[in-house]
């Protein structure tokens, strides 16, 4: 009990990250400098630890440079940037919203930097019995990502290979233990955590955050669906070389290492080893 | 020429109020303009509609009949104690207001959860109230009854004092003056505090996604469903927010003016 309080407490700090993801859209208007003194990354919440350890080697390499970040949801992110949002560089969690963004002239010539898999996360309460997909319709209480938002339209389509493999309705057994459909995989990960819910599914680098209060398994590879992590300048960016440096540097050696120890995959055709 | 100043000094004061009113109306306005019957139409028929307005109004209206059933006795409470306690408890009840309400679900989360500090006394190891609609007005309660007790405290402390001694010096018990003297006076002020605690459970968001969870028909309420749309479809969003905006903007009028009116000491007389 005490343990498990501790364990709450600890959790307690997980949810507050969750939590920063919504309010992020206070912050992040930056005004563009007249000479290039500064950098406004918009990322993908789930790239805060692997950005943030980059901004560092960034800042050190371009004295005098500050970056700035806005970490929020992929799609928070486009809205914002859609609005007119003053950033230099946007890295998105999704291909489509890129596309969009694309499409609208507000970014060019994205690159795929990284990929991140879902895996199945479990309380350790739940450890000794869901070992894998196929124990999930026995799980009392599963969160899953909203279908709205990436981790749970993946979610979806693992769950439809599955239903493949286990019976055609796998599917449906599944979605009668679903308790919740968070709209933040931040949000999915804290309450399996808390162990208000047994299992979820979320991204393997979000895992790191709760390693200690988790057990992940890991989903076979022929089921799993991988996430493409594309970046590109914003068009009209108030930065543009530096934008264009960041870029470089994301994609660079020291980059991809930052970007695996956050536990990402390297884009695909280069394999996690660059 | 007084005449004159007078009026232009009202004309100032009302231009400076006036700000203030198009600051706030300005944006709940933009959620209307622009938005074709049409696109209104397509959203009110997205199917998240319907079953977040249903709950809505039911765990609105379950919070609203806790918060009042148990604020009443404690606002008479603390509004006749004296003692630094009672202001210590005044305090500490109006707490919730000030804690982001997110924060608040995650201390829903830790007292009442599958390990929280209520599990194994409050309610059986291994059991929890979240992801349920009990905790969905749970959360509403929590961060709706702070303004229902300031409320009616202040409104029982705008009683006069020596009609309660009165009564009470013609022989009627501490539970009759609160109900036959006390709770008609200050029927219009505890109305209010209804009506503005209603509203809060009715907006409430952060508390109900942390310690309720998102599920549609259970869990999913209006401001619940509103962010799952905004990350697919602003139309559907928007609509949904002008149902919510309709619906509280119909019931704060209709708590006001007709409960509020039938209440004030002139109509009653």
């Amino acid at each position: 009990m005490t343990r498990g309080r501790r364990r709450a407490l600890q959790a307690l700090v997980l949810c507050l990250a969750a939590l920063s993801v919504p309010a992020g859209c206070e912050r992040g208007q930056a005004t563009p400098a007249p000479h290039e003194d500064g950098l406004v990354v918009f990322a993908a919440a789930s790239l805060r630890d692997a950005f943030t350890a980059i901004g560092a080697d960034f800042e050190r390499a371009h004295p005098g440079v500050t970056v700035t970040f806005q970490f929020a949801g992929t799609q928070e992110l486009r809205t914002q940037l859609e609005h007119g949002a003053a950033a230099d560089v946007f890295a998105s969690a999704d291909q489509r919203h890129m596309d969009e963004l694309v499409a609208a002239s507000r970014a060019s010539e994205p690159v795929v930097f990284a990929r991140n898999e879902p895996v199945l996360v479990v309380a350790l309460e739940a450890a000794g019995r869901i070992h894998g997909l196929a124990d999930l319709p026995s799980a009392a209480r599963l969160v899953v990502g909203s279908p709205e938002v990436p981790i749970g339209r993946y979610t979806q389509q693992i769950l439809e290979r599955a239903a493949a493999r286990f019976g055609a309705d796998y599917r449906a057994r599944v979605e009668a233990r679903i308790v919740s459909r968070e709209l933040n995989v931040r949000q999915v990960l804290a309450k399996v955590s808390l162990g208000e819910a047994e299992a979820g599914f979320v991204y393997r680098s979000d895992v790191r955050a709760a390693e200690d209060r988790v057990s992940l398994v890991t989903i076979p590879a022929e089921l799993d669906v991988v996430a493409e992590y594309p970046i590109a300048v914003v068009t009209g960016a108030a930065h543009p070389v530096l934008a264009r440096a960041w870029v470089d540097l994301v994609l660079s050696a020291d980059g991809a290492r930052a970007l695996e120890r956050a536990g990402f995959l390297g884009p695909a055709g280069r394999g996690s080893e660059p | 020429m007084s005449g004159l100043r007078l009026r232009a000094e009202r004309g100032v004061l009302s231009a400076v109020g006036g700000v203030l009113v198009a600051f706030l109306g300005l944006p709940l306005l933009s959620l209307f303009l622009g938005l074709g019957a049409e696109d209104f139409g397509i959203g009110l028929r997205h199917p998240l509609v319907w079953p977040a307005l249903r709950l809505s109004l039911l765990t609105t209206s379950a919070s609203l009949v806790v918060v009042v059933l148990l604020g009443t006795p404690l606002a008479w409470s603390l509004a006749r104690a004296k003692g630094r306690l009672a202001r210590a408890v005044e305090t500490a009840v109006q707490l919730p207001i000030v804690v982001p309400p997110a924060v608040a679900g995650v201390a829903l989360l830790l007292a009442f959860g599958r390990r929280g500090l209520g599990a194994g006394w409050l309610y059986p190891e291994g059991t929890s109230f979240s992801f349920t609609t009990a905790a969905v007005v749970m959360a509403e309660v929590f961060v709706s009854a702070p303004f229902f007790v300031q409320a009616a405290t202040s409104a029982f402390r705008r009683i006069d004092g020596s009609l309660l001694v009165v009564a009470r010096s013609f022989g009627a018990s501490p539970l009759r003056v609160l109900l036959r003297i006390a709770l008609p006076l200050a029927a219009p002020g505890l109305v209010a505090g209804a009506a503005m605690s209603w509203a809060r459970s009715l907006g409430e968001f952060g508390a109900t996604l942390m310690f309720a969870g998102n599920l549609e028909g259970r869990t999913q309420t209006l401001p619940l469903a509103i962010y799952t749309a905004l990350e697919s479809d602003m139309r559907a969003a928007r609509a949904l927010s002008i149902v919510l905006v309709v619906v509280a903007f119909a019931l704060l009028l209709f708590v006001r003016g007709v409960l509020g009116r039938s209440t004030e000491p002139g109509a009653r007389s």
